[in-house]
Parts: structure tokens; C-alpha cells; sequence
């Protein structure tokens, strides 16, 4: 049965820096019905005054948990973002709509096909819960995820990520894009993803990969447009923008 | 106005149909193609957000949330298939 949306209260518990810009929110919800892996909620802040402003984010946990995990990124000049980024402590209540999003979910044995992940920035944390839920359940089904960062700096959940392809051994391969500086030592040049760069790293459309995209609209519709014309339907091709540049 | 897509139309949705919406299918009136509510695109404000067609850029329909509200347009859509 799958977990059904609803209005929660969560409590803050944990707030730590995830990158220079996001931090990682760790929410307490003891009414949390569970949530499938790459699903969103909603955050709803109130003002004193009344006025209501949400926005969406994706959830870096999956599961039967009352744990909620987020990480938000700070989009300046934001109404929800800086208030999350900056000023919310531990004990602190905000209301919570979800799970949302049963489109953009991997459930473990549902398809056998290959799975390739693309992330642009924070648009790794669904990403990251859907390979963490393959490697919790043991999945056999291949995955691969494509990560482009700015820096190495910028990159959600590396040491997470770090973990999960160590574990997963051949069931899990990822592929680092770095747009402005690269690691000492990386064998390449720094610069945005490309088509060609894309095909290289891609599972590739004669397998029948799913394709799970989420980033900042200009990326995602990029990364989409170019697995299209690299013969993925598209409907195999999922996508969640998150708005913004890239 | 902030390009998305459907996904993040489904709280407001969900609000109105205590359902999640983002696998339900719609056929475009313009075009006649038939695409899941999070593969459309989604133009969001403060005022609400404008569903249009991924493949025609038709609208769809129109979620507005305001006065303790939801309101619900649907101009484009002839035909909604939902899970049971």
C-alpha cells in the first residue's frame, strides 16, 4: 500500500552543513506514513502575519521511518530556502505535505531493466535515496549515476555516495562531472556535460535503461532533449526540475 | 515565473484530491498526446501554477490557492485516467 499525502508537523533535530551553500535537515515526524524512494514533500512556512509560502523538496530518506531527511540548497533571494538554510534550529516546527510524487519513485523489483541516474547539484538527493534503497534491498538491477558538480565541494552526500558504490561493487557505478574545477589529479578537463559526454557515460538506449533526470530546469531539459535524440522514448526518460540556472 | 513541472503541482493537488496526482494521465485537447501530471511542465507563482502540454505548450489547467481556497481550471484536458 502505498504511503498516502497528508499534512504533518515535523520537528527539526538535526541541522548540518551539507556544501558550502546547503545543509542537511534531519526531521523528527512521528505521523510520517513512509515514503518510497525519490519522492517529495512540500514545506509550509507561516508567517506571523499570516502569509504562506511553499516550495517542494525532494527526500534524501525512504522507508518506514519517522525520520525525514532533506537537503536544501539556498537559493538566494528565495522565500523558503534561507529561512530553512539559516535560521531554523533544532526543536524548531514547520508543516510538512507529503509523500508526494509517485511518479518519480524506485520501488525494488518492480523492473528488472537497467536503471541510469543524472543528477545536476542538490538534484542528486532523490537520486541518492534511490540508490540507497537498491543497495538496503540487495537489488540485482544495475545502476548507474551520472553526478555533475561545480566543484567537489558542491557535491551532496559524497561520502554517502562513496559508501554505496564501494558496497554495491558492479551494481552500482558513478560518474563524476565537474563543470568548474575537477579534483587534483582528475584525467580530465572541467566543463558542463555534453551530448557526446553523455553517450560516452550513459547506459545506452539499446539496453532499455530507465532513466531517472533531476537537476535545475535549463539542465534537466538539456539532459533530456540530448537522451531523446540518443534514441531513449520518452517515457523511459523521468524528470524532476527544480527550477533555477544551472 | 519559475519553470517546473508537474511534480510540483502535486501538494496543491493533493490538497484538493487527498490523492497523489503526479501518475495520473491527461490527454491534451490541442495535440491529443496523453502524458503523466509530472511530465507536464508547470510555470508556478506565488499565484498558483499553469499546467501546459510537454509536446504543444497548451494549457492544461490552471491550480490557483488563495483565500483559503483551491481552484482548479482544467481549459485543455479531454480526458483524466487516475490509478485505482
Amino acid at each position: 500500500m502505498r504511503p498516502r499525502a497528508a499534512w504533518h508537523v515535523g520537528t527539526l533535530v538535526e541541522s548540518t552543513a551539507e556544501t558550502p551553500t546547503a545543509r542537511r535537515l534531519v526531521f523528527d515526524v512521528p505521523t510520517w506514513p513512509g515514503n518510497e524512494a525519490g519522492s517529495h514533500l512540500d514545506v509550509r512556512l507561516t508567517a506571523p502575519d499570516g502569509y504562506q509560502a511553499s516550495r517542494s523538496y525532494s527526500i534524501a530518506s525512504s522507508g518506514p521511518g519517522t525520520r525525514v531527511v532533506l537537503a536544501v540548497d539556498e537559493v538566494p533571494g528565495g522565500e523558503v530556502s534561507p529561512f530553512l538554510v539559516h535560521e531554523l534550529r533544532a526543536g524548531d516546527q514547520v508543516e510538512l505535505h507529503g509523500p508526494l510524487g509517485a511518479f518519480f519513485v524506485w520501488r525494488p523489483g518492480e523492473d528488472d531493466r537497467p536503471v541510469q541516474l543524472v543528477a545536476g547539484g542538490s538534484g542528486v538527493v532523490p537520486l541518492y535515496a534511490m540508490a540507497a534503497a537498491h543497495e538496503g534491498a540487495g537489488d540485482a538491477t544495475p545502476f548507474r549515476l551520472l553526478y555533475s558538480v561545480r566543484r567537489p565541494g558542491n557535491a551532496f552526500f559524497a561520502a554517502e555516495l562513496a559508501d554505496l558504490a564501494a558496497l554495491a561493487g558492479d551494481r552500482l557505478a558513478i560518474d563524476w562531472v565537474y563543470t568548474r574545477r575537477a579534483p587534483d589529479g582528475w584525467p580530465g578537463v572541467p566543463g558542463r556535460l555534453t551530448r557526446d559526454r553523455l553517450a560516452e557515460l550513459a547506459i545506452p538506449a539499446a539496453e532499455h535503461p530507465r532513466v531517472f533526470v533531476c537537476g535545475p530546469t535549463p539542465f534537466v531539459e538539456a539532459v533530456a532533449g540530448w537522451l531523446q535524440e540518443l534514441g531513449h522514448a520518452f517515457h523511459d526518460i523521468r524528470t524532476e526540475r527544480f527550477g533555477g540556472s544551472s | 515565473m519559475n519553470r517546473l513541472d508537474g511534480n510540483a503541482a502535486a501538494g496543491a493537488l493533493a490538497d484538493l484530491f487527498h490523492e497523489d496526482l503526479t501518475t495520473a494521465t491527461g490527454r491534451c485537447a490541442g495535440c491529443g498526446a496523453t502524458a503523466a501530471l509530472a511530465e507536464a511542465a508547470c510555470y508556478a507563482s506565488a499565484m498558483g501554477d499553469v499546467l501546459r502540454c510537454p509536446f504543444c505548450d497548451r494549457v492544461l489547467a490552471v491550480v490557483v490557492a488563495a483565500e483559503g481556497r483551491v481552484r482548479l481550471s482544467l481549459p485543455g484536458l479531454t480526458g483524466v485516467a487516475l490509478d485505482d
